[in-house]
């Protein structure tokens, strides 16, 4: 089988990317990532630079590495003795991979939206401050300001503001994931990462989750992995499609979902597996 | 046919329910029935005068103090030493980990030892570093006891974590540390039950403070003096061929009844308001 690779960065529809430091990659690039688990090949040479501020859909079947690369851009396979990575990843012209790269200040600069919200053991305010707090902001007034911003930001300021002290475990399932990105918003990262993220919500509160990346796309990379075809037409701007840990094709919405390339693409998106 | 076998298991279960119920009660009763009427102000504020044994003056005060103090400083130990075990085995060890599944085979055996085993322990490793009866001796010999009983309580909370917990943390970009600490959060409710095992263990039980911390009367002042312990005070006094000492034995138990009880209640009450934010 024939496989093609993802396009280099030179043909890539928009891969724009500054950041302050004069860094000409976009927020996340992939440079022939291989991952083994237990020897087994999981990843298997992975190129992909994520266009900065839109929003990135990983689509394929189940067990073609969608999640596992998107744990790779923020290193939480790091806890599994298990995982052996080879290649580089850079955020922001940093290798994460490399030796002495510190892993708390990669995490930071990533929001974490999991595939079943995780609201932290204590209150709705001090979820949404934990980022802020443990990464040295003080003065009660000041996390309150943040509390304030990010939960209106979400969309969940006019249901909490009169019980900002109860527990978030309280909220409903599609409450605490939007609270979740609040709280992963209130660390000001650049990137959003979802693992399904609304995958365990009802159709509601998914549809609330959906227009909120649309709403915050002009200012965050958002990646986001999902099941759901349906899901990346509605939102994506740019798909990538993996098949048995390789990355199939990579484009535009438009382009992957109307003219794919490849095969088995097109075979996917008609529906011809899953 | 099936509705008679619902039945007997329905009366097989209420009985054996009952049957636990009316055995605490009856236990109850007796302590009450008999320690109730020596049991007085003098009793728990005084400690022991010339001839107190005899039935004379005074009160159990020292043993009152005496296991308060054991019991208090044993678990502050134990929880200095099971909290990291219990972090150690589940979030630092793989959950398939031989070391992990080894120590918790370990702890249950530990577990099981009869206390008397940790005082006669206890009694060696003091002869052998030259120390005499102590507050420290017994300290030690309870907390050798209860630390298990502590590890393996967390430790079934521990496992119930789920993972997203530290993954959420940690995509926050906080550190280990820092994640520990959003786990012992978690926890607590835990730790609090595994108190109160512990200091329901520890507390009640005389074989191991019978040569570690000694007997005496007055209440100590330093890790080195020995010191009463409520359980032996039952033991002593209800060998005594004098009824009226007998009966203070009851008294005792009566106290010894209450505190555990009462901390009982408060483990309890910590525990709900503990959970409040546990997701």
């Amino acid at each position: 089988m024939e496989l093609m690779t993802a396009p280099s960065i030179a043909e890539q529809p928009t891969p724009k990317a500054k950041s302050s430091s004069g860094c000409l990659r976009p927020h996340i690039e992939v440079e022939n990532l291989n991952l083994y688990i237990q020897n087994n090949h999981i990843l298997k040479n992975i190129n992909l630079a994520i266009p900065d501020k839109s929003i990135t859909c990983i689509i394929g079947p189940s067990g073609c590495g969608k999640t596992t690369l998107l744990r790779t851009f923020n290193r939480l396979h790091d806890g599994s003795v298990d995982v052996k990575i080879t290649g580089k990843l850079f955020v922001d012209c940093e290798d994460i991979y490399a030796k002495d790269t510190e892993v708390t200040h990669i995490r930071k600069k990533m929001g974490l939206l999991a595939q079943r919200p995780c609201s932290l053991p204590m209150s709705i305010i001090d979820n949404v401050v934990y980022g802020p707090r443990i990464h040295g902001v003080r003065g009660k007034r000041k996390l309150y300001a943040i509390a304030r911003h990010q939960l209106n930001a979400v969309g969940l300021w006019g249901e909490v503001k009169d019980r900002l002290k109860s527990p978030a475990s309280k909220l409903s399932i599609g409450q605490q994931q939007r609270l979740c990105l609040a709280r992963g918003l209130a660390v000001e990262p650049e990137i959003i990462l979802g693992d399904e993220a609304t995958s365990a919500l009802d159709p509601i509160s998914s549809k609330t989750i959906e227009e909120l990346f649309l709403s915050i796309k002009d200012k965050y990379t958002i990646v986001l992995v999902t099941h759901t075809l349906r899901q990346a037409k509605r939102i994506a701007d740019y798909v990538a499609f993996m098949y048995m840990g390789e990355l199939i094709e990579f484009g535009t919405a438009d382009q992957v979902f109307n003219h794919p390339k490849h095969k088995l693409t097109k075979e996917y998106i008609s529906g011809g597996f899953s | 046919m099936k509705k008679l076998e619902e039945k007997i298991f329905k009366i097989l279960m209420i009985g054996s329910t009952v049957l636990i119920l009316s055995i605490l009660l009856y236990i109850l009763y007796v302590i009450m029935k008999k320690g109730l009427p020596s049991l007085s102000w003098d009793m728990i504020s005084k400690i022991p005068s010339g001839g107190f044994y005899l039935g004379k003056e005074g009160g159990i005060l020292n043993a009152i103090m005496g296991s308060l103090y054991l019991i208090f400083f044993s678990v502050v130990i134990s929880l200095m030493i099971s909290v990291p075990v219990v972090m150690y085995l589940n979030f630092t060890l793989r959950r398939k980990s031989k070391l992990a599944a080894f120590a918790r085979l370990t702890f249950d055996v530990l577990f099981g030892i009869p206390s008397i085993v940790y005082g006669a322990f206890g009694f060696t490793v003091m002869i052998y570093f030259g120390l005499q009866a102590s507050l420290l001796g017994g300290i030690i010999a309870i907390s050798l006891l209860i630390i298990p009983v502590m590890i393996r309580s967390i430790d079934e909370v521990a496992i119930l974590i789920p993972n997203d917990l530290v993954e959420a943390t940690k995509s926050l970009g906080a550190t280990n540390y820092e994640t520990i600490k959003v786990i012992t959060r978690q926890l607590l409710p835990g730790i609090s039950t595994a108190v109160l095992l512990s200091v329901g263990r520890g507390i009640g039980d005389a074989a191991t403070v019978l040569f570690t911390a000694g007997y005496t009367d007055s209440i100590p002042t330093s890790l080195t003096q020995p010191t009463a312990s409520l359980p032996l005070a039952i033991f002593f006094q209800l060998s005594s061929p004098v009824e009226e000492v007998q009966n203070r034995a009851y008294a005792a138990a009566l106290v010894l009844t209450i505190i555990i009880l009462t901390l009982s209640f408060a483990a309890r009450y910590f525990s709900r308001r503990l959970s409040k934010n546990k997701i």
